[in-house]
């Protein structure tokens, strides 16, 4: 990435998450139902997970991708239906390492 | 035979002193920290308040990790074009003991966790504690790991964050509700270290510091904002309340995005470099949602207690971790000492939690969640006081100047807002700040 493009005021999503050190499990640590997601109208994690993880599949369903994930539970707080979302912690040494939190 | 007197989950500020106050009152405790390294999992949005600590660690000033101590604390009204600031500065702050202190918490939590390895608690990290395990009498009596297997103990304290899942475990946390939690998302940016003095007005040269806490500016969504400086970068985020933020169609980068483009915020920050983003729940939800700290052979503490105080003027959150950490020490030297584990033996934790500021504090202000994420405080409120002092300073000659209460009264009456729902705000924040 080059300066100017990091002092653009809006970054492009990917050099956003990019700043975020992760070290990767091979095993996720949250499964979502995406049979579930079907029926689901308010689809708040697409919106409210900071590292944008859920993506709408061309079936209707939700997509998840849990290895840039900040561990902040916003996904399964704000999920409306019951089970569609579960999530624990990754394995121990693993996910999300902040340098200046 | 448990393998340690006490397993203290989360070596955050909670249980890293929790862990310090029991190895030094003669215990084996373990302290166990998913992370790579105390601290790795953990993000704050603002200031540590140290007087907490004064008695645990004395001097801990000369020891600590700090980015810079806060000598100028200032609480910013937005609207989309104006902004109006309490501004206070106190060179006071700039000398030992200090008041608040801003820190990096990967820096901090770690080094609270030696001091607690260096009172003689046992630290092991990169180990998650995937749940409880029940002796025979049915009292919690240690947690399963995914590394070290079970991890047996005669009382267990969770300091494992605002999501415990041991808490939700062991059913001590029934009202877990997105209701009470808020969304905080931060970035940090570089600058030089004499550009960020200048930018803030901070004496330069020197490791002084400026902590603004903003309301108004998050895009209709009820929550509030920070900048804070460090040696080298400005955080700058927002905290968004979870219900607000899944009805809305703006996404939490954007939301900083937002603040970082507002007039009287983009030139602290504009040019500065992206160093890393960040995200993690706060518990906001005060003193009525916090969930049952005491079980049989099993207390809760800091976040994982929901012992954030989010009150406007007052946003702090490592003090009452810290506070709850020493309780609930406390608490459990009595119980070994009775050789009583269950609830009834650990319940002086509850009153010890009464007695100080932990909850005397979060009792104090239990209405300020209400109040702050409400629609007037957030945005009416915050319009009228920008509109009356824009034409209090304008000056329209040759009109004569109306008076303060002339425009006052003109803009109450066209924000439609009712004057008894404001002496019930009036009421409330009384009780709380009075």
């Amino acid at each position: 990435m080059t300066d100017i493009s990091r002092r653009e005021s809006v970054l492009a999503f990917d050099d956003r998450m990019a700043t975020v050190d992760f070290r990767i499990s091979h095993t996720a640590h949250i499964t979502v139902d995406s049979e579930v997601c079907r029926s689901c109208t308010t689809r708040a994690c697409l919106v409210a997970c900071p590292a944008k993880l859920f993506v709408t599949t061309n079936d209707g369903g939700i997509l998840f991708n849990y290895e840039q994930c900040f561990e902040c539970g916003t996904c399964y707080a704000v999920c409306n239906n019951e089970g569609a979302i579960t999530w624990n912690y990754p394995e121990g040494g693993h996910g999300v390492v902040f340098r200046h939190g | 035979m448990p393998d340690f007197e006490v397993v203290v989950v989360g070596a955050g500020p909670a249980g890293s002193i929790a862990a310090l106050s029991l190895a030094r009152l003669g215990h084996s405790v373990c302290l166990l920290e998913r992370g790579p390294f105390p601290g790795s999992k953990n993000v704050y949005g603002g200031v540590i308040y140290g007087r907490i600590l004064d008695e645990l660690i004395p001097h801990w000033w000369e020891h600590a990790p700090v980015q810079r101590w806060i000598t100028r604390r200032g609480t910013m009204l937005l609207t989309d074009h104006q902004s109006l600031c309490i501004d206070y500065r106190s060179t006071a702050w700039a000398q030992a003991p200090y008041n608040g202190a801003t820190a990096y918490r990967p820096d901090f939590d770690k080094w609270l966790a030696d001091e607690a390895v260096k009172a003689g608690a046992t630290l092991v990290s990169s180990t998650t504690a995937t749940g409880l395990v029940r002796t025979n009498r049915g009292l919690v009596g240690g947690v399963k790991t995914d590394r070290e297997g079970d991890l047996m103990a005669n009382v267990v304290i969770a300091c494992d964050g605002v999501n415990s899942f041991l808490a939700k475990e062991a059913g001590l946390y029934p009202n877990f509700s997105k209701d009470h939690l808020t969304l905080g998302v931060k970035e940090v940016l570089a600058l030089p270290r004499q550009e960020i003095e200048a930018r803030f007005g901070i004496r330069s040269g020197t490791n002084e510091g400026a902590d603004l806490e903003i309301v108004g500016g998050t895009q209709g969504i009820a929550g509030g904002g920070f900048v804070y400086t460090n040696l080298d970068t400005i955080s700058i985020g927002a905290v968004l309340s979870l219900g607000g933020l899944s009805a809305s169609k703006v996404r939490p980068e954007e939301v900083i995005a937002g603040l970082k483009a507002h007039p009287s915020l983009a030139p602290l920050v504009d040019g500065a470099e992206l160093k890393e983003y960040s995200a993690h729940l706060i518990p906001e939800g005060g003193f009525d949602a916090m969930p049952e700290v005491v079980g049989d052979g099993l207390l809760v503490a800091g976040d994982a207690a929901g012992l954030c105080l989010a009150a406007g003027l007052w946003l702090e959150g490592v003090n009452y971790a810290i506070g709850s950490g020493k309780c609930a020490a406390d608490a459990v030297h009595e119980a070994i000492a009775k050789g009583n584990f269950s609830k009834a033996g650990l319940v002086s934790y509850k009153d010890r939690l009464e007695a100080t500021f932990v909850l005397r504090n979060h009792r104090k202000t239990r209405k300020a969640a209400h109040l702050l994420l409400s629609d007037r405080l957030q945005n009416r409120y915050p319009q009228i006081a920008c509109d009356l002092l824009e034409q209090l300073y304008t000056v329209e000659d040759p009109l004569p100047k109306r008076g303060a209460l002339t425009i006052g009264r003109a803009l109450w009456k066209g924000s439609g807002l009712r004057i008894r729902h404001a002496l019930r705000d009036g009421r409330d924040a009384l009780k709380i700040y009075g």
